[in-house]
């Protein structure tokens, strides 16, 4: 198989404090993929996220990046081929207009003039929110705003895009919204969630993390079905909500493209 | 940009006095300010002029009055430390309304309330006709320093969300029985108000970790590249 857009091998790590959130995870994403991890609050989630793009540094195991090992000395790239969707979009966003936030990204890799502009047109083209750029992002809905953040991270180009809740507190309408826009990116997404129903809809894989090591990996359909697996690892499907009976689900094939 | 965004000072409006360059603008105010700061005080009949200017320019800009009239409550504090002045100064003293009062005080009071209403009138004119951001820009033409410029920035953007997180924090107080104007709960206000600072250093930091995530090293993008020179004169 051709090299992993995300390569994680036994990552561990523990905070300054001493509590250790992560026990040796092994994970890699292939270019073009969906993939949801899942877990309960407190697996450990979060943590591996603020790895991928070297936020924090590993207490042992290594994170590569396409080939990139996410290192000191690689950090400009590999932020710019990691996009971090943070939850809150009040952190997310904290420039004075919906322009300036976008171009951030964009233009701490030291892009400008037309083609700062061109990026953050085409970024918030693709969340469908051109028409707000030069709003301030507190005027904004929480739906706006969370795609608005979207918005930031696709300005930059990333290889792999890296959604933190992405739907937590969005309406149905938003949701859908949301899962149409992620469905239309020609990009590798890494969904972390506990919305089992989006994660069904939008990523044919998932990986369950659970205290602090990978517990499953496979199907989304095949994993949300296994009941044993599910009350193991802390996770229920919303009541009323049986994926046996859900119709059309995304193609488990994992699209890999020849020689990249 | 519309209205109905809980703008706390701006009024939205299309008046010349809207559509003047902020950096103008500012440096009008800031002209006024010292024009209105230097004048002695003993020169009765040129504030009324002052006063007469500020007016019209309200007028022009054509935001309602009342609007400004119950934001100047800012001015309370002032008012109430003019009002004791003649109390406490020395020097001859006069008859006012029966009271026996300190002359040189009574002419100090009104100075501070004279200078300080005009102050205080012509910064939320300035304020209801010149959105944030546009401020923002106004100050950057002017030279200020970016680093200051971008702090503001931050401020504004965080304004609201800060005060949104207080607004639920008191609401969730209220809820459970304890309303923070009665003086027996201040010490729960106190430590609220404390847990605030928290969440918004903590936020503070979630912010600093999503601009690295996003390239940040330390220097913010050169703003000129960044910033959308609002509404240029022929408006919106």
């Amino acid at each position: 198989m051709a090299t992993p857009v995300l390569e994680v091998r036994g990552l561990a790590y523990s905070y300054p404090d001493g509590h250790q959130a992560l026990f040796g995870v092994d994970l890699h994403v292939h270019k073009g993929e969906r993939v949801a991890l899942l877990g309960p609050n407190g697996a450990g989630k979060t943590t591996l996220v603020l790895h991928l793009n070297g936020i924090l540094a590993p207490g042992a195991g290594s994170v590569t990046i396409s080939g990139l090992a996410v290192e000191k000395r690689n950090l400009t790239e590999v932020r710019r081929r990691v996009g971090v969707v943070f939850q809150d979009p009040d952190d997310q966003l904290f420039m004075a207009t919906v322009r300036q936030d976008v171009a951030f990204g964009p233009a701490n890799l030291g892009i400008k003039g037309e083609e700062l502009e061109r990026r953050v047109i085409e970024a918030l083209d693709k969340v469908g929110m051109t028409e707000f750029v030069d709003r301030p992002p507190h005027h904004l809905s929480f739906g706006q705003r969370r795609r608005v953040s979207v918005a930031t991270v696709l300005a930059m180009e990333p290889e792999i895009l890296v959604l933190d809740e992405p739907s937590s507190n969005l309406d149905p309408a938003s949701r859908r919204e949301l899962a149409d826009i992620l469905r239309s990116l020609d990009v590798t997404v890494l969904m972390v969630t506990h919305d089992l129903p989006y994660a069904l809809e939008l990523c044919p894989r998932s990986v369950v993390l659970h205290e602090g090591v990978v517990a499953a990996d496979g199907p989304t359909s095949d994993l949300l079905t296994d009941e044993a697996l599910m009350r193991a690892n802390r996770l229920e499907l919303p009541f009323g909500f049986d994926p046996r009976t859900v119709g059309r689900l995304p193609h488990p094939s994992v699209p890999v493209i020849p020689g990249d | 940009m519309g209205a109905g965004h809980g703008h706390r000072l701006h009024y939205h409006g299309h008046s010349p006095i809207h559509r003047a360059p902020a950096y103008l603008k500012i440096v009008v105010l800031v002209a006024f300010m010292l024009i209105v700061v230097a004048t002695p005080r003993d020169w009765y009949p040129v504030f009324g002029g002052y006063l007469l200017i500020l007016l019209v320019v309200i007028a022009v800009s054509r935001v309602p009055f009342s609007y400004l009239a119950k934001r100047m409550i800012i001015e309370t504090p002032f008012v109430l430390f003019a009002v004791l002045v003649p109390f406490v100064a020395e020097g001859p003293t006069t008859e006012v309304l029966g009271m026996t009062v300190s002359q040189p005080g009574l002419v100090a009071a009104w100075g501070l309330l004279a200078k300080g209403t005009l102050g205080v009138l012509a910064s939320l004119t300035f304020a209801a006709t010149t959105e944030p951001v546009a401020i923002l820009a106004g100050l950057r033409r002017l030279r200020m320093p970016d680093l200051i410029i971008q702090i503001m920035g931050f401020m504004i953007r965080y304004l609201d969300v800060v005060t949104a997180e207080m607004g639920r924090m008191i609401i969730g107080m209220r809820s459970r029985g304890c309303d923070p104007r009665w003086p027996r709960h201040w010490p729960t206000l106190a430590r609220s108000l404390s847990a605030l600072f928290i969440r918004s250093y903590e936020r503070g930091e979630r912010v600093h970790l999503a601009m690295l995530s996003r390239g940040y090293t330390g220097v913010l993008p050169d703003p000129g590249r960044l910033v959308h020179e609002p509404h240029p004169p022929t408006g919106h």
